[in-house]
C-alpha cells in the first residue's frame, strides 16, 4: 500500500506529511541544549593537538618530539614513526577502474609530506593550551621537495612527482551514440574550457573527535555523518575488532561531504586512547579545518558541444582533469564520475563521450562537496547552453525548450544510459519565468544595453537535473563503489504506545527526527509528538548506510515507511486473533485495527500493550509490536527544475550583485515544506558562494592562503537576495512515497544560473566568460580585454 | 585556535591602566574590545607578554559635544558611535563609516579607540579621522599630548602611540555648515573589509564645490588623503564630468596593496571611480 492510498485519517486529524512543521530538533540543536562533540567531557580526558606540515612536499628527515616531553603538561608525544606498526592507511572506497593508482595514505605522515597541513606529529596533554604551546617544541628536519600544483603541469612529460607511480591517478571514460557522426559536419561546434574552482566546504561545527576505551571496548565520538560506515572502515584500518568498536555521531552541526570521510584524526585518537587508556578529544580551529577539511571541486572541464543552426544539440564531447589532490580519500575519485552521467542535463543529443583524468597534486585531497560531481557537470552544461543560445541568437530558454525531454517522454532513457523517471520540465520552465517575470526583465535589459548604463543587468537560467537517493546497490557495485545503497529502519510500538524509530540515516542538520515523525504518524496513524527517532549511535542504530547524496528521505525514509507497514501488518494478525475474526476481516485505518463492518476493534496502542503482555499471542508471534525493514531502490530519483537570476553588474567596478532569484524544484512529494525550503535556501547559498565568493587559493609554494574567513569568503543572509522558491510535484516513480531528494539541489542549479546572468550582462562587451568565483576585479579585467 | 600565554590586569582607572602598561615595558599590549587583538593573538601573530585590558574602564568611554569639535572617547564602542546623537548630528561622516565597519556583533565590542590605534590601512575609521583632521589624546604615566591624525598614522600597524601609551579620546572637528559627508566602501561581503574606501566631506556653495576633504582607505600602508583631488576640486561645479576630471587622480601618490581581492592596478581604478562617487554623493549631486 502506498503513503497516498492512506492518507486522510477517518477521524479528521490531518495528515502530517506535506505539513510545515517545525522541526523537532531545532529547539536543542539552537540553543545548545545538546551533545556536540566539543561538549562531551568524560573523565579524565586528555587533549590532543596535531603538529602540520608547512611544506607542500618534504622528505621527513627526523623528528625529535624528545624536547616537547618534559614540557607542563604533556602526557605524550607521538611522531608518525610511533604509528607506523599499526596505523594502516586510509581507506579510498571507491576504486572506480583498473589503473587506478592508490597511494598509501599513513593518517600521520612517516616519509614524506604531500600536502600543506599533512600531520606530522602530535602532542597529548592535560588541556588543549598546553597541547597546543608544546607543538612549537617539537623539531622536524624537511627536505623539501618540488610542489606539484597545476594538473597540466603534473601530468606533463617530466613533471615532478607526487607518488613514485606518477602523477595520474587514473583514466575514466564513457560513450554513448556515435560521437564522430554527431561533431561530422555540425554547423555549430562550441569549445570552452571552465575552471571549478577548489572549495572549502564551510560547516558550522567543526570536525571534533572523541575516543574512549574500557580496555575492551573502543568508543569514538565524532562530527560525522556517516557513523555506520566509518565504524567497518576505521576497524579494517586500525585492526580493532569491529564488535569492540562503536562510532557515535552526536548532533552534528553540518558537513555537506566533508564529514563523509575516514578521518586521519579519527584514526589517530582511536590509537592513542588505546595505548594511554584514557579519554582523548580533539577540535580543529577554523584555520586547521581549512587545511585540512577535504576540498571540493577542482576540475578542468574541456567541453565540446555539436548542434544544428535551429540549435538541436547533436552531441557533447567532455575531457575532464580532476584533481585528487595527493591522495585518494573516501571517495575522492568517484566525485568526478559522479558528474559523468550528468553532463548531458535534461537534454536529447544523438551522442556523448566523456573522458576523466584523475590527477594528483600536493594538495589537500578533494572528495564530496555538497552535489559532488553534479554541480560541474551541470555548469559546464547549462553555461554552454547559453554559449549556443548567443552564437544562434536564440533566447537561451527556447534552445533549452528545443532540446530538453519533453513530459510525455518519461521515463526517458538518457544518452549518459541513465533511465529519468519522471519529470516536467515545462511545467517549471513556466512557472519560473512568471514568477521572475521574464519578459518584463528582458526588457529593461534591452534599455540599459540602449542607453549605455553603467550598470548593466543580465539573466541567467539553469534548468538543471540531478540523480540523487543514492542508490540501487546493484547499479553502486556496477561502479564499483565500496558500499551498497540500502537503508535500514525500525520501527518500535513501545508498550504504553509511544513510538520510536531507529533510522540507519544520520541526520547532521537535516531534520530527519520530524520528517521521519511525519511519515510515521500518518503511516501508523498515531500523534506526531508520539514518535521520536533514533540514530547515529551504532550501538542504537546499528544497521544503517547513512546520510548523503540526498540519499536519507527516498531511501531511509522508505525504510522507516516499510517498518511502518510490517508493524501493521503484524497489528492486523494480532487484532484478528484477539478479535477472532480473519485476518482478512481486519483492517488499519487511523491508528486503530478493526473488523470490516462491525464495530469491533481497539487502538494500535491497546493492541501494543497485549503484544508486550504477551498473554494472549497467535501461535507464531513473537512479543513487542515492531518491525525492521531495509528499502534497497530500483533507480535513482531526479529532482529537477528552472532557476533565474537577474544580477546587475556595474560595469565601472565590476560588482555583481543578485537583484532576484528564482528558483522553482521539482522534488516530488514534499513530506515538510519548511524544511525543503530550508533546504533549497541553504543550497542556493552554497552555489552562489562558488559562483561569486568562495576559492581555496594556494601560493606558487603551495601554501594555502585562505585559512580564514577573512580570506576564504563565505556569503552570509545580507549578501543574498531574497529568494522566490515555489515548487511543481511530479512524484517520482522511483519510490512509492513519490519523493526525490532535495539536499543538493539548490546547490547544483544556482551556480550556472548566477554566472550565466553575468555573462549575459556582459556579452554586449565581447565577454563571453568569466573564471568562477566572478569577483568584482575578475569582472573588471574581463571587460577590460583582460583574461579573468 | 589557541593563543600563546600571556598574563593579565584589569585596572581600575586610567591611570592604574597607564601605571601598569610603564610597569610591564615593550612587551605589553593594551586590550581594548579585542576585535583585532583576540584574532591577532589565536593566529599567534602577536606574543605579548601581559595584556591590560581597558575595555571596561568606565573614563575614556563617554562622547561628549565641545564647542568646536566632539570627544569621542576610546572605549566608546563601535555601536555606540553609530547610534550616538551627537555623532550622527556634528561628525555624521564618523557615523556613516562606522556603520560599515563588520558586523553588530563586532560593533558592540569593537571600540572606537581600538580602531584607530590598531591602524590597519584596511580599517573604515583611520580614513575618516585623517579626512577630518582629528586630534588624538594620549595619555602614559608620563603625561598627557595630543598628536593630530596627519601624525598619528606612521606605517602598517604603527602609529604614534609609544608602548606604554594609551589612547584615550579622540577630538574630531565640526566642519560647520554646508558640509556634506560620505563614506563609499567597496567590499566583497558585508562583513569584509574595504577592498578600498573613501571618506569625503565637501562644502558645496554656489552650486559649485568650495572644499573639500577626501581621504582614502587601503591604498597604502596607511590611511592617505588625497590632497590632489582636494585641490582640483576646489571651485569646480559640483556635477558629475567635473567632479570626474577633479578625481581623475586619486590614485595619484598611492601605493596600493595586492592581495587575493585586488592587485594594484585595480584598486587605482577604484580609487577613482569610488572617489568620484564618495564626493558627488557628499556634495548630494546627482552621479
Ligand atoms: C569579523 C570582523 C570584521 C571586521 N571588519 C572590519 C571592517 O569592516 N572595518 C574595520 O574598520 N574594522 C573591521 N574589523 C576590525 C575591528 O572593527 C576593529 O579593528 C576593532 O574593533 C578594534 O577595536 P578593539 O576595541 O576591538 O581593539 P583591540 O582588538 O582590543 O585592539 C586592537 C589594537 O589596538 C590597540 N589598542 C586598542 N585600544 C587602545 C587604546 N585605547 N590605546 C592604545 N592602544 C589601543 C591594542 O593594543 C591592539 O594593538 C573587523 C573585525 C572582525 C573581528
Amino acid at each position: 500500500m502506498t503513503a497516498a492510498a492512506e492518507k486522510a485519517p477517518p477521524d479528521g486529524t490531518r495528515e502530517e506529511v506535506g505539513r510545515a512543521r517545525r522541526r523537532k530538533e531545532d529547539a536543542r540543536l539552537i540553543t545548545g541544549r545538546t551533545q556536540w562533540t566539543d561538549n562531551i567531557q568524560l573523565p579524565g580526558t586528555l587533549h590532543v593537538a596535531f603538529l602540520r606540515s608547512p611544506l607542500a612536499h618534504a622528505r621527513i628527515q627526523q623528528v625529535d618530539t624528545a624536547p616537547a616531553r618534559g614540557l607542563p603538561g604533556v602526557v605524550a608525544v607521538y611522531s608518525g614513526a610511533d604509528f607506523a606498526a599499526e596505523q594502516g592507511s586510509l581507506p579510498c572506497a571507491w576504486p572506480v577502474s583498473d589503473d587506478l593508482v592508490v597511494p598509501d595514505h599513513p593518517p600521520m605522515a612517516v616519509n614524506e609530506v604531500r600536502y600543506v597541513g599533512e600531520a606530522v606529529a602530535c602532542v597529548v596533554a592535560t588541556d588543549r593550551y598546553k597541547a597546543a604551546d608544546a607543538l612549537a617544541a617539537i623539531e622536524v628536519d624537511y627536505e623539501p621537495l618540488p610542489a606539484v600544483l597545476d594538473m597540466n603541469e603534473a601530468l606533463a612529460d617530466g613533471a615532478d612527482k607526487v607518488h613514485e607511480a606518477g602523477n595520474k591517478a587514473f583514466t575514466w571514460t564513457f560513450a554513448g551514440g556515435d560521437i564522430d557522426a554527431a561533431f561530422r559536419d555540425a554547423p555549430v561546434v562550441i569549445h570552452r574550457t571552465y575552471v571549478q574552482q577548489r572549495l572549502i566546504p564551510s560547516a558550522m561545527e567543526p570536525r571534533a573527535v572523541v575516543a574512549t576505551t574500557d580496555g575492551d571496548t573502543c568508543t569514538l565520538y565524532s562530527a560525522t555523518q556517516i557513523p555506520h560506515v566509518l565504524r567497518v572502515m576505521l576497524a579494517l584500518t586500525t585492526g580493532i575488532p569491529e564488535h569492540r568498536l562503536r562510532v557515535i555521531a552526536p548532533d552534528v552541526g553540518g558537513g555537506f561531504g566533508s564529514k563523509l570521510q575516514v578521518t586521519a584524526e579519527e584514526v589517530l585518537l582511536l590509537l592513542m586512547t588505546r595505548r594511554l587508556g584514557r579519554p582523548v578529544k580533539w577540535t580543529e580551529s577554523r584555520s586547521e579545518g581549512n587545511l585540512t577539511v577535504h576540498h571540493g571541486r577542482d576540475q578542468i572541464q574541456r567541453v565540446k558541444l555539436a548542434a544544428d543552426r535551429d540549435g538541436r544539440v547533436r552531441g557533447l564531447s567532455v575531457d575532464l582533469l580532476a584533481d585528487m589532490g595527493a591522495y585518494l580519500m573516501l571517495v575522492t575519485p568517484g566525485v568526478p564520475l559522479l558528474g559523468a552521467f550528468m553532463y548531458n542535463g535534461i537534454y536529447k543529443m544523438d551522442a556523448y563521450d566523456f573522458r576523466c583524468t584523475g590527477v594528483f597534486t600536493t594538495k589537500m585531497p578533494t572528495d564530496a562537496y555538497r552535489g559532488a560531481g553534479r554541480p560541474e557537470a551541470t555548469y559546464a552544461i547549462e553555461r554552454v547552453m547559453d554559449e549556443l543560445a548567443a552564437e544562434l541568437g536564440i533566447d537561451p530558454i527556447d534552445v533549452r525548450r528545443r532540446n530538453w525531454i519533453a513530459h510525455e517522454e518519461f521515463p526517458y532513457t538518457t544518452i549518459a544510459g541513465l533511465t529519468y523517471d519522471s519529470g516536467h520540465y515545462e511545467a517549471a520552465t513556466d512557472r519560473a519565468t512568471a514568477l521572475f517575470g521574464y519578459a518584463d526583465l528582458r526588457a529593461e535589459q534591452a534599455r540599459r544595453r540602449q542607453s549605455r548604463d553603467p550598470v548593466q543587468l543580465g539573466i541567467g537560467v539553469s534548468t538543471y537535473t540531478e540523480m540523487c537517493g543514492l542508490a540501487p546497490s546493484r547499479i553502486l557495485g556496477s561502479l564499483r563503489y565500496g558500499a551498497g545503497g540500502w537503508e535500514h529502519a525500525e520501527v518500535r510500538m513501545l508498550p504504553t504506545g509511544k513510538v520510536e524509530v531507529v533510522t540507519g540515516s544520520s541526520a547532521h542538520g537535516q531534520g530527519h527526527e520530524t520528517a521521519w515523525s511525519q511519515i510515521v504518524a500518518d503511516s501508523l496513524g498515531v500523534p506526531f509528538e508520539d514518535v521520536s527517532v533514533l540514530h547515529g549511535d551504532t550501538a542504537v542504530a546499528p544497521k544503517g548506510m547513512d546520510t548523503y547524496g540526498s540519499r536519507s528521505l527516498t531511501i531511509g525514509g522508505m525504510a522507516v515507511l516499510r517498518a511502518c507497514e510490517k508493524v501493521k501488518d503484524k497489528a492486523r494478525h494480532i487484532a484478528a486473533h484477539l478479535l477472532e475474526a480473519s485476518a482478512e476481516d481486519v483492517e488499519y485505518t487511523g491508528g486503530s485495527v478493526r473488523v470490516r463492518g462491525t464495530g469491533a476493534g481497539r487502538t494500535i496502542q491497546e493492541n501494543a500493550l497485549a503484544v508486550f503482555t504477551a498473554h494472549d499471542l497467535p501461535d507464531g508471534v513473537e512479543p513487542r509490536l515492531d518491525a525492521q525493514a531495509t528499502f534497497d531502490p530500483e533507480n535513482f530519483s531526479f529532482p529537477h527544475g528552472t532557476h533565474l537570476c537577474a544580477v546587475e553588474v556595474d560595469t565601472e567596478t565590476g560588482m555583481s550583485r543578485i537583484r532576484s532569484y528564482v528558483a522553482v524544484d521539482d522534488v516530488g512529494k514534499v513530506v515538510n515544506p519548511l524544511i525543503v525550503e530550508g533546504q533549497v535556501h541553504g543550497g542556493l547559498a552554497q552555489g552562489i558562494g562558488q559562483a561569486l565568493f568562495e576559492e581555496a587559493v594556494h601560493d606558487a609554494d603551495g601554501n594555502l592562503l585562505t585559512t580564514t574567513l577573512a580570506d576564504y569568503l563565505v556569503p552570509s543572509a545580507a549578501d543574498l537576495p531574497d529568494f522566490i522558491t515555489d515548487r511543481t510535484e511530479t512524484p517520482a516513480v522511483s519510490n512509492p512515497l513519490g519523493v526525490k531528494g532535495v539536499g543538493e539541489a539548490g546547490t547544483i542549479a544556482s551556480t550556472p544560473a548566477v554566472v550565466n546572468a553575468i555573462v549575459d550582462a556582459l556579452r554586449p562587451y565581447g565577454v563571453n566568460d568569466v573564471r568562477m568565483p566572478c569577483s568584482p576585479e575578475r569582472v573588471w579585467r574581463a571587460l577590460n580585454g583582460g583574461a579573468s | 585556535m589557541i593563543p600563546p600565554a600571556f598574563d593579565y590586569v584589569r585596572p581600575a582607572s586610567l591611570g592604574q591602566a597607564c601605571r601598569a602598561l610603564a610597569e610591564a615595558g615593550e612587551d605589553a599590549k593594551v586590550l581594548s574590545g579585542g576585535q583585532s587583538l583576540i584574532p591577532l593573538l589565536r593566529l599567534r601573530l602577536s606574543y605579548p607578554t601581559v595584556l591590560v585590558d581597558i575595555g571596561r574602564l568606565p573614563e575614556p568611554r563617554a562622547i561628549r559635544d565641545e564647542d568646536d569639535h566632539v570627544f569621542i572617547g576610546a572605549t566608546a564602542t563601535l555601536d555606540e558611535v553609530v547610534r550616538s546623537a551627537v555623532v550622527n548630528a556634528e561628525v555624521p561622516l564618523v557615523a556613516l563609516a562606522a556603520r560599515t565597519v563588520a558586523d553588530p556583533a563586532v560593533r558592540h565590542r569593537g571600540t572606537f579607540g581600538g580602531s584607530l590605534a590598531h591602524a590597519d590601512p584596511a580599517g573604515d575609521l583611520p580614513a575618516v579621522a585623517l579626512a577630518l583632521d582629528c586630534e588624538f589624546v594620549i595619555a602614559s604615566a608620563r603625561g598627557e599630548r595630543t598628536v593630530p591624525a596627519a601624525g598619528f598614522f606612521q606605517d602598517y600597524l604603527e602609529t604614534a602611540l609609544a608602548p606604554d601609551e594609551i589612547l584615550v579620546g579622540v577630538k574630531v572637528p565640526k566642519l560647520g555648515p554646508g558640509w556634506g559627508f560620505h563614506y563609499e566602501k567597496f567590499h566583497r561581503t558585508a562583513q569584509a573589509w574595504a577592498i578600498v574606501g573613501v571618506a569625503a566631506a565637501v562644502r558645496r556653495a554656489d552650486g559649485g564645490v568650495a572644499a573639500a576633504r577626501v581621504a582614502l582607505t587601503n591604498m597604502g600602508a596607511t590611511p592617505l588623503r588625497a590632497t590632489a583631488v582636494e585641490a582640483a576640486l576646489r571651485g569646480v561645479p559640483a556635477d558629475a564630468d567635473a567632479v570626474a576630471g577633479a578625481c581623475a587622480g586619486a590614485d595619484a601618490g598611492t601605493s596600493p596593496p595586492a592581495d587575493l581581492h585586488a592587485r594594484p592596478d585595480y584598486r587605482r581604478h577604484l580609487a577613482r571611480v569610488l572617489t568620484r562617487r564618495a564626493v558627488l554623493a557628499a556634495a548630494r549631486a546627482r552621479p
